[in-house]
């Protein structure tokens, strides 16, 4: 059992149940989640090929999503998105803008791109590969992903965070960040040493093990490794 | 047209939007031929990739109104960061969905379009001008997207007829349609021009995206998206992206020197 391997099962534990929904998994790693989701706990999920196309587990087509159609599954609601985050704060504010002023940023990054609306119409979590004071702040440069902290709406719905060394939720106080488990080999002080703020902590359980069943599935999907090189050791 | 006779319509200052999605079917031959033009100080408004990258390289850019720039493969477009990060450009970002919300409000003539994307983030903070407005039928506030109107359109499909009848032959039509109903003036240019006949017969009616309404001129300029997608007739050239890429952060000069300097069928030549 590898880190990469378990956080592959945490981020499929991220959709158990969600139903006949898009799951939108950005980065590699969510993406093999999603796909390990749908061949165990949430056999119901729709997944695109990263282009257009809408394939059944077998591969086959079996619809169309152009990026249009994407924003009005968005506005619809019916979508879980894992998005990846360069700042993150306890109240899951999200910055994949830029670091410093937005005038005149000291690194440009992507933009906005869909994360306001994703955040205020749908089920929103977070992978972050390198758990780091870098990306967990204590505010972030440029709100892109609405946090607990500001108005999201009816639809705002935060779900989890899940990192290379640790699960979070926003069962804090105010609906702060909280640390849920940590991965095998992990310690709280290693998560709370890694976080540019003091999340919640209370009752902190180990992340689970992927199943001999579930590592052999992950092999299976991921034939090459990609999940290594996204999370190494 | 040629490239170049559509480059030549625009005058300094102008509203542009440019089609295609990150490093995917862009209008590239037109945008090198506004690089080889004297105007200057657009307002580029795009799904961006390397179009914005390097109308930026160039100087042609005041202004970009855009969601995100990127390369796709390769997920900053290393001339668009320096123009954000010397503050060479003007930045009016928002979240994709408005970016659509926008084109479509100028599409359908209308004063704003109702969006909930942007409510609750920076997207308000960063352009004061934006504005939220109360349902009249209940209580709930959302955001009033302004239109987003374009003085001109530059798209690329894969086939064309001479009158501006286009079609796509790839999984995704992108925004294309949309920026030609935003835009006063609108350019297609295209793999190749078939006749209207053979246009009909290359796939079912739902996939001819564009109609002669829609379109002032068309140019055909075969790999005139490169080095972004174009499927089915090519991918996007993964080698060549990272080339510009890091030609961004070393030796510009002699890429822009080897590639960009000449016409069209010079840069072709070169990238075959």
């Amino acid at each position: 059992m590898t880190r990469a391997e378990v956080c592959v099962t945490a981020c499929a534990d991220l959709f158990a149940g969600d139903g006949e929904i898009l799951a939108s998994p950005m980065g590699p790693v969510p993406a093999l989640g999603a796909r390990l989701a749908r061949l165990t706990t949430a056999p119901d999920l729709l997944l695109s090929d990263g282009e257009a196309t809408l394939l059944d587990p077998a591969g086959t087509p079996e619809g169309w999503l152009p990026y249009r159609a994407v924003f009005d599954v968005v506005a619809h609601g019916r979508r879980h998105v894992v998005m990846g985050a360069n700042q993150l704060d306890r109240y899951g504010n999200q910055n994949i803008s830029g670091i410093g002023p937005h005038a005149r940023p000291t690194r440009a990054l992507l933009g906005f791109r869909g994360a306001p609306g994703n955040t205020v119409n749908h089920r929103t979590s977070y992978w972050v590969p390198r758990h780091t004071p870098r990306v967990f702040v204590p505010a972030v440069d440029v709100v892109c992903g609405v946090g607990h902290d500001r108005d999201g709406g009816p639809f705002h719905d935060l779900y989890r965070v899940v990192t290379d060394l640790a699960v979070l939720d926003f069962g804090g106080p105010d609906r702060t960040m909280r640390l849920v488990s940590v991965h095998p080999g992990v310690t709280v002080d290693d998560v709370l040493a890694a976080t540019g703020f003091t999340p919640h902590v209370d009752e902190v359980a180990v992340t689970r093990e992927p199943s001999a069943a579930e590592i052999a599935l992950i092999g299976d999907l991921d034939p090459a490794g990609e999940r290594d090189r996204a999370v190494p050791g | 047209m040629t490239a170049d006779e559509v480059a030549g319509t625009l005058t300094d200052g102008m509203t542009v939007g440019i089609g295609g999605w990150g490093s995917r079917r862009k209008p590239m031959a037109l945008v090198r031929a506004i690089l080889r033009s004297p105007v200057r100080d657009l307002t580029v408004v795009s799904y961006g990739g390397p179009d914005v990258g390097l109308l930026c390289a160039a100087g042609k850019v005041a202004e970009v109104v855009y969601g995100f720039v990127s390369l796709d493969s390769i997920p900053y477009d290393p001339w668009f960061r320096r123009a954000r990060e010397t503050g060479a450009v003007r930045a009016r970002e928002m979240d994709e969905g408005m970016l659509q919300c926008g084109l479509r409000a100028a599409a359908h003539r209308l004063p704003f379009l109702p969006i909930r994307a942007g409510l609750g983030s920076d997207v308000l903070a960063v352009d004061p001008g934006l504005r939220t407005v109360r349902s009249p039928y209940g209580d709930e506030e959302v955001l009033a997207m302004p239109p987003i109107p374009l003085d001109v359109a530059l798209v690329h499909l894969n086939r064309a007829d001479r009158y501006g009848n286009g079609r796509y032959l790839g999984p995704d039509p992108y925004f294309d349609d949309l920026f030609c109903l935003a835009a006063t003036r609108r350019y297609l240019s295209c793999e190749s021009i078939v006749d209207t006949a053979e246009l009909a017969g290359l796939g079912p009616p739902q996939s001819l995206l564009l109609n002669r309404m829609m379109v002032d001129g068309v140019v055909e300029t075969p790999g005139g998206a490169h080095f972004t997608s174009c499927v089915p007739d090519y991918g996007r050239d993964e080698h060549f992206q990272r080339a510009y890429a890091q030609a961004a952060a070393g030796d510009w000069p002699a890429f822009a020197d080897r590639y960009l300097a000449g016409d069209e069928a010079a840069y072709q030549a070169a990238v075959s």
